[in-house]
């Protein structure tokens, strides 16, 4: 791995891809702060070779299945009374699509 | 009876039983000590006195019939506010989900409920459980019982300080790090993180998935087996639950006795970076458990140093990907200035205004860790650390029964002492970290205070998965030893407030 380092540009890049409206002080200090966090724990790339298996859970994952048997969901009105927005039986969100209409 | 605030959960669940108290007043008097108390400790986000107090009555009316015969009817108990409980406030400690009441229960509450034990309130945690202090709550910090400008630990802070504060007998905590030790040892309480899968998921809010661990918070480790015990068990709606019987782990606290058992101290965890105090009390309890019968050796875990990097890529990875669903669509705020903006935008407003400074940290780098370019470094070489670490349990389970440890490195500090330095904050998980990158379990016991600030200090005792029996075992038997000594529970020691 390279100690390539995280500047502002980058902080910014990721703040977007985070959905997170970043202000520029916060930008300043999460540039800083990620440096600082990366730098302290880089130490783990020289550690495990390649023919360690990766491991991602604790146990062994599989795919577990149930009968098919139909049973009651949550009613619509349990999903309404927590949503921002909600109408017609669905939650209304903001234009997903084009230029302010 | 006397001040039912200061009895154990099984004293209080014998004497309902035995009808010489009503749930009604037991719950009644915990409400009256957190009116008391909780303006100053901060454990609880939410309280609902009216509801508890119905639902203790139908719980009396369920033992008058006797229709409840579990061993924990009727006690009140606390709930960390990342479990979904239906109608009832569920925050995660975080401004994202201010209001929200989901349309469901965990599994853990389904549970509870059934066993006739009796919500209190939901208590307060750093911001989806990302934290060690419980500063890091959207609502405030909670205090430290012990001295009120103090932190509790955390995440699960808000847990730790109800039970140790007296205003629940026992309480629900989550382990993604060492959520409910730490806070535990920090507390003087007792809290076990049990083997991963051994307890339900369903329905706690993920923070990362493949770590997180529900468990139980108490007094003593007793109230923490039956607790254990109620909550444990295979769960069809979880995955990654395992399908097989709980350890015995009430029968294991009843079985105090260490004898002709191997117990490993870890050689890289008890050295560098842990507080004069807590050394003191770790090798005092060492002695004990000598001269109670184990055999206590010293075993090397070689690639526990790098744990902590490993957990800082892993963990951020996780929360960055579960916490994507918080957007402001379905669920919780949105802030939305009316002026046509777009789904993304209103979505970065929303989660810019919602999450706090510690959880968009852990997003970024989990961003990072994630994107193309990065991910065999840091995320594929985390997973691989990982491998690593679980072989060093394992190489170390062949010797011995039980592994032991400082549960956190230092006592309880002062709030706001490292809010700034995220670094330092990390390092307070340095030895119970482990124990969740391999799924094992593990449980912190109060042994005792640091002579130079005269807070609690907790070892952890570590066992292999599905061995959560051995956790009781071991902490019983040092428990009683300690209580012997010192007269009583370690917790009485604690100011009134």
């Amino acid at each position: 791995m390279t100690q390539g380092g995280i500047d502002a540009e980058q902080v910014k890049h990721l703040g977007k891809l985070a959905r997170l409206e970043l202000s520029p002080e916060e930008v300043a200090d999460y540039t800083l702060q990620l440096e600082q966090i990366l730098g302290a724990i880089t130490l783990i790339s020289a550690v495990a070779a390649d023919h360690i298996p990766p491991t991602s859970h604790p146990i062994p994952m599989e795919n577990v299945y149930r009968e098919d048997i139909a049973v009651r969901g949550l009613e619509i009105n349990d999903f309404a009374s927590g949503a921002p927005s909600f109408e017609d039986d669905r939650f209304r969100v903001p234009r997903i699509l084009g230029e302010p209409g | 009876m006397s001040d039912l605030t200061r009895q154990s959960a099984a004293t209080l669940a014998s004497a309902i039983a035995r009808k010489e108290v009503s749930s009604e007043e037991v719950t009644r008097a915990h409400l009256d000590r957190i009116a008391q108390v909780d303006e100053r400790v901060h454990a609880f986000l939410h309280v609902d006195p009216e509801s508890s107090i119905a639902r203790a009555r139908e719980v009396d009316q369920q033992l008058a019939k006797g229709e409840l015969s579990s061993p924990l009817a009727g006690v009140p108990i606390a709930l960390k506010d990342l479990l979904a409980t239906k109608g009832v406030p569920t925050t995660c400690g975080s401004r994202i989900l201010e209001g929200w009441r989901p349309p469901y229960n965990a599994t853990i509450v389904d549970k509870l409920s059934a066993a006739g034990v009796v919500s209190l309130g939901k208590t307060n945690m750093d911001e989806f459980a990302m934290g060690s202090s419980t500063e890091h709550s959207g609502y405030g910090p909670t205090h430290n019982p012990w001295d009120l400008e103090r932190i509790p630990g955390g995440s699960g802070g808000g847990s730790a300080a109800a039970v140790a504060s007296f205003e629940s007998p026992m309480a629900i905590g989550t382990d993604t790090g060492g959520s409910i030790r730490q806070p535990a040892a920090l507390t003087g309480t007792v809290g076990v993180k049990p083997t991963y899968g051994g307890v339900s998921r369903y329905g706690i809010v993920a923070l990362a998935s493949s770590l997180d661990q529900a468990g139980p918070c108490a007094r003593d480790v007793m109230d923490t087996a039956l607790l254990h015990a109620v909550i444990g068990g295979h769960d069809p709606r979880d995955s990654t639950s395992i399908n097989k019987p709980v350890p015995d782990v009430v029968a294991a606290a009843l079985n105090a006795d260490v004898r002709g058992m191997k117990i490993g101290v870890i050689k890289q965890l008890k050295g560098e970076g842990f507080q004069a105090g807590v050394l003191e009390r770790f090798n005092q309890s060492i002695e004990i458990l000598t001269e109670l019968g184990a055999e206590v050796i010293e075993v090397s875990c070689p690639h526990f140093e790098y744990a902590l990097g490993a957990y800082y890529l892993i963990l951020p990875s996780e929360a960055s990907s579960n916490l994507a669903r918080f957007d402001g669509m379905r669920f919780g705020i949105r802030e939305d200035d009316g002026k046509d903006r777009s789904v993304e935008e209103v979505m970065s407003a929303t989660r810019e205004k919602g999450f706090g400074a510690e959880v968009k940290r852990r997003i970024m780098l989990g961003t990072y860790a994630l994107s193309s370019g990065y991910y065999d470094a840091y995320y594929g070489q985390a997973q691989r650390i990982r491998t690593l670490i679980t072989r060093d349990f394992a190489a170390a389970f062949s010797h011995v029964d039980v592994l032991v440890s400082p549960t956190a490195p230092t006592t309880a500090f002062k709030i706001g002492e490292k809010l700034d330095d995220p670094l330092a904050m990390y390092l307070n998980d340095i030895a119970t970290i482990p124990v969740n990158l391999a799924g094992n379990c593990a449980m912190s016991l109060p042994i005792g205070r640091a002579p130079e600030d005269g807070l609690p200090v907790g070892l952890q005792i570590i066992a292999p998965p599905m061995a959560d029996h051995l956790l009781y075992q071991v902490g019983s038997a040092l428990e009683t030893a300690l209580a012997d000594r010192w007269g009583g529970l370690l917790i009485s020691e604690a100011p009134t407030l």
